[in-house]
């Protein structure tokens, strides 16, 4: 599997990433992630057959975290006036935006 | 060729030690609000230049450094780190003060609460000076990708600081903070405190709370501490780490006396040198001072022993897919929606989000974003995002095979010193390459310190990295002074 990104496929993953390029952003980018994914195809050299993902390294012996989930009890979280001041646009109850489809 | 250092324009002053400071904060010699005065007054005169801080904290910082006044004039014991003057890289929040994160897309926001890990240096009294200036959302190796113009090296003003945490580094390097805190996703501690001159920690993953790290990469990132020296660094280790109910990969192991087990002498450690960190690409005047250095340890008693760690060539391409993958999913929060920039005269919501992040985010971002986004997308998420998931296990358990045989790895932190503004910046794979000894570590989940090491010809700050074990980061500090304490003899 070696990389050819087209101009397409980087329209496509920036829709999916909810971001726009212009036009003279997107040939560069074809350009930067094909180089690097032809780079990072060298980890094909490597049988990986029945390695299990490590997604999360406190699962290593010694590394000493992540096990114990809490009580699923409401505590008290952030004041909400503090919250709110911090959106764009807002009623102070409702963050407020474009409308979602077009008509 | 190294390039002379242009000795009209450095800024290299060491900040006293915490011992000093304590020392004389505590009879009454100086007062915590005129040492803060003094920091802000150099901050004004330096910075302009060397561009570390991008804003400024003084109402608080003044305020707390008036309350520690009032304890010394008491008599009462002090917190450990009081009246200590402390920067905060922008991707912690403090509540109140700015967060840019080095980003466009979050100027403007103010947090409105504290990082853990802000809120544990306060309670011990530290002075918290303002927010350093940091790569855009901790991607980047050279302090080159934030938004608010880069961060000079203070050894040479024509080079950077290295980074992401080129700010905090830079900050100590100047003395324009005794201490600061930085975050490592992939080096980005280690590599500016090697390039500046500083010591720079990296904790094992978990040790430090990331409960108000802006995130890039949620299984990658760590919150560390910068200082002068070694001793230091160990103390503001100490007083950050710890368990913390709001971070669910947190740590429950106690915190050990950091500083104290850094006094501990050396003789019968067991110090592994792997030789893929020391073959081609190394810049033979580091080669020289880390291999230099590695005599020192073994004059000061310890074992040296050759490790093998085949599999570190496939560290890089590993982690660009795992913490980029990681990056486009904790960066899809930036929409618009609820704080930071919003694109105005959007018609529709998805316009919204596309031209906020658009207007918000710079290349480099954009460019990990859609490499993240690539990695994990429907047909090829196998055979990027998976396989680089099941090459970070055989990586990290290369590493715990050769902790077996060894108490400490030491390493170059860095294969080359500080480079020049602009140098790398036309070629991200050639700036990702850079950090190839510092992204194994970062993938294993390990603990380590830089330490300085010499400087080439030239004067510029080399650094050795020393690493060790999960939770094992006494070892990494006892190793570490021992290595400063021969450079200083």
């Amino acid at each position: 599997m070696t990389a050819k990104v087209t101009l397409k496929d980087v329209e496509r993953v920036a829709e999916l990433a909810h971001l726009e390029l212009d036009s003279d952003e997107k040939p560069r980018m074809v350009g930067d992630l094909n180089a690097i994914l032809d780079y990072v195809a060298e980890l094909n050299e490597l049988d990986t057959t029945g390695v299990a993902p490590l997604a999360q390294v406190s699962e290593l012996q010694g590394a000493g975290g992540a096990g114990v989930l809490r009580q699923d009890v409401t505590l008290p979280s952030l004041p909400r006036a503090a919250v709110m001041s911090q959106a764009p646009e807002s009623d102070g109850a409702f963050f407020k935006v474009p409308k979602v489809i077009e008509r | 060729m190294p390039s002379e250092i242009n000795t009209t324009e450095t800024f290299v002053a060491k900040p006293r030690t915490l011992k000093d400071l304590r020392a004389d904060i505590a009879a009454g010699a100086v007062k915590a609000t005129d040492l803060a005065e003094t920091y802000y007054e150099r901050i004004a005169e330096v910075n302009p230049r060397l561009n570390v801080y991008l804003s400024l904290s003084k109402d608080r910082a003044m305020a707390q450094a008036a309350h520690v006044d009032q304890l010394a004039a008491k008599g009462d014991p002090l917190p450990p780190l009081a009246g200590i003057p402390v920067g905060i890289k922008d991707v912690l929040v403090m509540q109140g003060a700015p967060a840019t994160a080095g980003s466009k897309i979050l100027e403007g926001y103010r947090p409105p609460y504290d990082a853990t890990a802000v809120a544990k240096l306060e309670t011990a009294g530290a002075v918290l000076l303002g927010k350093l200036n940091c790569d855009e959302f901790a991607m980047g190796s050279s302090n080159e990708n934030s938004a608010y113009g880069p961060v000079r090296n203070p050894v040479d003003t024509e080079r950077v600081p290295g980074g992401s945490s080129g700010g905090s580094a830079a900050a100590v390097a100047a003395n324009l903070a005794v201490a600061t805190l930085g975050s490592d996703t992939g080096g980005s501690i280690r590599q500016p405190a090697s390039f500046c001159g500083v010591v720079g920690v990296l904790p094992t993953y978990g040790r430090v709370s990331r409960y108000g790290l802006i995130a890039f990469a949620s299984s990658l990132d760590r919150v560390g501490p910068f200082a002068a020296n070694v001793r230091d660094a160990a103390t503001m280790l100490g007083v950050i780490a710890g368990h913390d109910p709001k971070d669910a990969t947190s740590s429950p192991a106690l915190v050990p006396d950091y500083a104290a087990e850094s006094d501990k002498p050396v003789e019968g450690l067991r110090i592994g040198v792997p030789a893929e960190y020391f073959s081609d690409g190394l810049d033979d005047e580091v080669r020289a001072e880390i291999e230099s250095g590695i005599v020192d340890l073994q004059a000061a008693g310890c074992v040296i022993k050759p490790v093998s760690l085949p599999h570190t060539k496939y560290a890089i391409p590993t982690y660009y897919l795992v913490a980029t993958a990681e990056a486009s999913a904790n960066l899809a929060r930036f929409d618009g929606v609820r704080y930071g920039h919003r694109s105005q005269q959007s018609e529709t919501l998805g316009a919204m989000y596309s031209h906020s992040r658009d207007e918000g985010f710079g290349a480099e971002v954009k460019r990990r974003i859609l490499l993240g986004t690539y990695a994990l997308s429907a047909g090829y998420y196998d055979a990027y995002y998976l396989k680089a998931q099941q090459v970070r296990r055989l990586l990290a358990e290369e590493y715990l095979r050769a902790f077996a045989e060894v108490d400490a790895i030491v390493t170059p932190t860095s294969p080359m010193p500080a480079f020049k503004l602009g140098e790398k910046t036309g070629d991200p794979l050639a700036m990702y390459l850079a950090d190839i000894y510092t992204v194994t570590a970062s993938l294993a989940g390990i603990c380590g310190v830089t330490v300085p090491c010499g400087t080439t010809a030239a004067g510029l700050p080399i650094g050795m990295q020393v690493l060790a074990s999960h939770l094992q980061e006494g070892t990494a500090f006892r190793v570490a002074r021992a290595v400063e304490t021969a450079q200083q003899s």
